[in-house]
């Protein structure tokens, strides 16, 4: 029974509740909320995080992405530097599952190559009697995988004697499609080794600026404005040339993540700074001064605890940032070169803009570039939301 | 006017949440109203929904909430009534309502201002919104209602921004804010529950006054009865998202029959307690101390005196730097030459407004912060440690003699931290024991303070401000210290609650025989927790006691003040506005001379009138002249 009201302007009557009473049954817990409280920080932050599908799934696929790397030997139907001297330039080739109207599995047209006298342009045309039936889990041009194990079993490869380039082919007759797969190991790593540079040198520069304060914070405070005051593209330019020609490339992709992560800390160090100035001002810090606690205890394991997921989030939205920094460098040649291969090393093959009308297939490259850009924000976003379960 | 209609009806009101879980249900099947020009108390703990239905009236719910019901609003200037849930929720007609015809103060003043806007310029906001109005003319209506609510010149206020503003005049200027188009219903959400005891009173006074003037009803949302008692016409009382009971103010305080309702009754310190009298909390905790090893130290040979602080002087520079670098350097005094011992197992109250310095002296005791002179002996009879120069072990070792419990229960525990970490880590901290040793002691604390050992593994964030009180509270017993600071510990919970911690302290001072420094603004609760009461105003002691003698014989005018701030739960005792206005409360200059500083500029002294009674007065002053009557 609940009260009821007089009529209007009537007096007000005297109610009690006549319902069952008990004072404790406010901090009694529904089942829902007893699952919610009794979750631990993390749990709580992967039940947010689930809610947001979209961050959901980016995160599956950039897992797949990143798991795809490991295999890129098995995965790509060619080689790296696989030459096709007959195929030089050739159109992205569609698979087709039928032939004159009968199912035969999934196949490819054989390609017949002319060259147009006039223009000296390569044209292609397929032959619509040369039905090549693509093979599964097949054997193929031989690799050593991950440099060490031989082996030439492949996920896909075309007929024996034929030929698929399903995202056309280079100047040289490499398989596009088989140099994004391996691109992949490069540009996707680039952006992790540059972040955890840029991640270490974040927290302990910014760290000891937010918790020391003073000069050392006033001085950390005006490099990082003079840093990010620079155009970044002559820095790039700058750092990059002072690399020595003669560094073998395995080196220069190194040098090229070091040059990435030195220049990015500098955003990470100021949240890092923010958030360290404000949770200095809590009263559980207080308190642990008070047991006794010596500083490292107190950042250690009060503070850093406190915005870890917050350094992820940011971690993970300038991880994109690293990927177009080293796709923009070695887009202008001063990043990776030849036979290093990324992302940003095969889209210099599109620099030209007689090469782009001529060969579109070549920007294919991009369209990683994009997705994987795509994906990291949508996942730093979800992260970042779900970094604060209890807002 | 409709003669007999009520202004706001609020039928079979449901509200629910959306959680990561479900649905929560926090208002189920309310029926409350609002009569033109009357006051209607909404009544209960936190979490039991009062806030959300009057963010329902306003139709300022969170997105994630769905109401149910109806909630009527009848606007006595054309007596049409609207149904405030059935319009869109930023539409133009709820829009016309808010702000115009129903207005809301907010509990917290300190953010419900905008800093980046003048106070007369978010005032004239409103008149600009809903009215057509010149500039000139919307200036001298802001200056009228500014000089309403009390301030002494309102065109200079005008111009003033919320951060030149006190808590207690910044509530004034939202008090401002929210009459000035002159709206028939007045929500007030918790108004004085940041604010000191002194402040609270005025601004009662003012809504009360405001009130009757402009006949305005009101929706007064509080936990404390006090406050109904001296500002309600109609009470409801509201518990978990149900109505418990209500009805005609003298019905519900001279006959209460609700349980819930009585033991809110029963919790509310008040100064006719008999010495050794307990509130009854509606939820009661039990102590058992058995298993903790700081068992009542018996020392034979102990001092009577375990902290001794004598003339701490702290104060702060605050410089504004002018444009061409000349440099204007203010010094505050926060703490003026501080004198005070503690005695050994007794409970010293400090009680004192916000500003007042009582909590810079605390953190000086804790070496927080240091002070720029003076000292702090402890002794607890194995030896004198000097406790503003202890280094190293000496300090590491006072750390577990002395001890903090803090005001806030949300910001002072790790989010991160299980209880059973944040428990264990002061005995981490200094090594104590292993592992095993460690749990025990965590179990032993949990028991100590009422917690259930399943509670171990859970976060701060599942449990309710009592409860997280409670476990800041293990978490300072845990070195077994045995001097206890409390620093407000409960001046951030619910009466209910509040009365609940009071007795968990009080039990674990007999049981393990700690000796406390109780600081609180509200006379009241130190009443009942100290054996002595410290009285500061402005950095010094203004006034020092046994408990019975300050209440029974108040000597200072600030204490008077003080102990006639306090509002009761019961119509028989209104708050006397007169009698507050009349002893100056909080300002100097309002005070008998005897106790202001003279123009020569002598210091004042505290002047002993006997039986340990201090009072901070003129040095040539003779006792009996200052006894009041």
């Amino acid at each position: 029974m609940t009260a009821q009201l007089p009529s209007p302007g009537a007096p007000l009557q005297h109610y009690v509740s006549t319902a069952p009473f008990d004072p404790m049954s406010i901090e009694v817990m529904t089942e829902e909320q007893a699952k919610l409280h009794l979750a631990s920080q993390r749990k709580l932050m992967w039940w947010k995080f689930k809610r947001h599908r979209l961050a959901l799934a980016s995160g599956i696929f950039l897992l797949l992405l990143y798991g795809m790397i490991v295999i890129a030997e098995f995965l790509a139907p060619y080689n790296l530097h696989t030459r096709n001297v007959d195929f030089i330039y050739s159109p992205p080739q569609r698979v087709r599952l039928f032939h004159d109207g009968n199912f035969v599995g999934p196949f490819v047209y054989g390609r017949q190559m002319s060259l147009d006298m006039d223009t000296l342009k390569r044209t292609y045309s397929d032959n619509r009697n040369d039905v090549q039936p693509i093979r599964f889990f097949c054997r193929g041009d031989s690799y050593k995988f991950w440099g060490a194990i031989e082996s030439n079993i492949h996920l896909v490869c075309p007929a024996v004697g034929g030929q698929m380039f399903l995202l056309g082919t280079d100047r040289l007759g490499r398989d596009v499609l088989s140099r994004i797969i391996y691109g992949a190991r490069i540009s996707l790593t680039i952006g992790l080794i540059g972040i955890t540079i840029s991640f270490v040198l974040g927290i302990v520069i910014g760290g000891l600026a937010g918790y020391h304060g003073g000069v050392f914070d006033l001085l950390v405070q005006r490099v990082i404005e003079v840093l990010q005051s620079l155009p970044s593209l002559p820095l790039w330019m700058a750092l990059a040339a002072i690399m020595p020609v003669s560094w073998s490339p395995i080196l220069i992709y190194f040098g090229i993540t070091l040059i990435l992560g030195m220049l990015d800390w500098t955003g990470l160090a100021r949240s890092v700074r923010s958030k360290l100035l404000s949770l200095r001002e809590e009263d559980y810090v207080l308190a642990a001064q008070l047991m006794g606690a010596s500083s490292a205890r107190i950042i250690g394991r009060h503070l850093v605890p406190g915005f870890m997921s917050h350094l992820i989030a940011t971690a993970t939205i300038s991880i994109p940032g690293m990927i177009l920094g080293e796709t923009a460098l070695s887009f202008l040649g001063l990043g990776l070169r030849p036979p290093i291969t990324s992302w940003g090393v095969l889209l210099t093959e599109a620099r030209s803009v007689n090469v782009i009308a001529f060969y579109p297939w070549l920007l294919f490259p991009m369209i990683p570039v994009i997705l994987v850009i795509l994906a990291f924000n949508f996942l730093g976003d979800g992260l970042r939301d779900a970094a604060d379960p209890y807002r | 006017m409709k003669s007999g209609s009520d202004l706001l009806r609020i039928e079979n009101l449901g509200i629910s949440f959306s959680m990561l879980g479900g649905r929560l249900h926090v208002v189920k099947g309310a029926n409350l109203r609002v009569l033109p020009g009357k006051v209607t108390a909404l009544v209960g703990e936190s979490g039991s929904g009062k806030s959300v239905i009057s963010q329902s009236v306003m139709g300022i719910l969170p997105n994630t909430a769905k109401a149910t019901g109806k909630i009527l609003f009848t606007d006595p200037l054309d007596g049409r009534t609207t149904d405030i849930l059935q319009l869109p929720t930023d539409g133009e007609q709820i829009r016309a309502l808010r702000g115009s015809r129903m207005a809301k103060i907010f509990q917290e003043p300190m953010t419900s201002l905008s800093p980046l806007h003048t106070v007369g310029n978010q005032i004239s906001e409103v008149l600009a919104i809903h009215t057509e109005s010149s500039k000139e003319e919307r200036r001298a209506r802001t200056e009228e209602m500014l000089d309403n609510v009390g301030f002494s010149n309102p065109s200079r206020t005008y111009d003033m921004y919320p951060f030149e503003l006190s808590g207690g005049m910044r509530q004034r200027a939202m008090i401002a804010m929210a009459l000035i188009c002159r709206p028939a219903l007045l929500i007030a959400d918790e108004p004085t529950t940041a604010l000191d005891v002194t402040i609270q009173a005025q601004i009662l006074e003012l809504l009360r006054e405001l009130q009757h003037k402009l006949n305005m009803a009101m929706l007064l949302i509080t936990h404390d009865l006090g406050v109904v008692a001296n500002m309600a016409d109609e009470v409801v009382v509201i518990y978990h998202g149900e109505i418990m009971e209500a009805g005609p103010v003298e019905a519900i305080f001279r006959n209460p029959q609700h349980a819930y309702l009585k033991g809110l009754m029963a919790a509310v310190p008040h100064f006719d307690m008999k010495p050794g009298e307990r509130l009854k909390a509606l939820r009661e905790v039990p102590v058992k101390t058995d298993t903790l090893w700081a068992k009542k130290k018996e020392v034979a040979n102990a001092p009577e005196i375990l902290l001794s602080v004598r003339d701490l002087t702290k104060s702060y520079k605050t410089r504004k730097s002018g444009l061409f670098g000349r440099k204007h350097t203010t010094e505050v005094r926060a703490v003026d030459g501080v004198s005070f011992d503690i005695r050994r197992g007794e409970c010293l109250g400090l009680v004192g407004e916000s500003g007042s310095g009582k909590t810079t002296v605390s953190k000086i005791l804790m070496r927080a912060v240091t002070p720029d002179s003076g000292s702090v002996t402890f002794d607890d009879g194995s030896g004198k440690i000097n406790v503003l120069t202890a280094q190293g072990d000496d300090l590491m070792d006072l750390r577990t003699h002395i001890q903090m419990v803090f005001q806030d229960p949300v910001s002072s525990l790790s989010p991160r931290m299980t209880v059973q970490n944040i428990l264990s880590e002061p005995l981490e901290i200094h090594g104590r024991g292993d592992r095993a040793y460690r749990l025990e002691k965590v179990r032993g604390l949990m028991q100590a303070i009422g917690l259930d050992q399943r509670f171990l593994n859970r976060y701060p964030h599942s449990f309710s401000g009592g409860q997280r009180q409670r476990i800041g509270i293990a978490r300072a017993l845990a070195l077994g210290p045995q001097l206890l600071i409390c620093d407000e510990p409960v001046s951030a919970l619910d009466v209910s609650v509040q009365a609940q911690i009071l007795n968990l302290l009080k039990d674990l001072q007999k049981q393990l025989g700690l000796t406390y420094l109780f600081i609180s603004h509200n006379l009241a609760v130190v009443d009942y927790m100290a054996d002595r009461i410290a009285v500061m105003w402005g950095g010094r002691i203004v006034e020092l006691a046994p408990r019975e003698v300050i209440l029974r014989n108040p000597v200072h005018p600030y204490t008077r003040g003080l102990l006639a701030a306090v509002p009761f739960p019961d119509l028989d005792r209104p708050l006397d506005f007169t009698t507050l206005q009349a002893s100056g409360a909080s300002e100097q200059g309002e005070w008998a001379p005897q106790f202001r500083p003279d123009e020569a500029g002598d210091p004042l002294i505290p002047a002993d009138l006997g039986d340990g009674h201090f009072v901070l007065a003129r040095k040539n002053v003779d006792v009996r002249e200052l006894r009041p009557w």
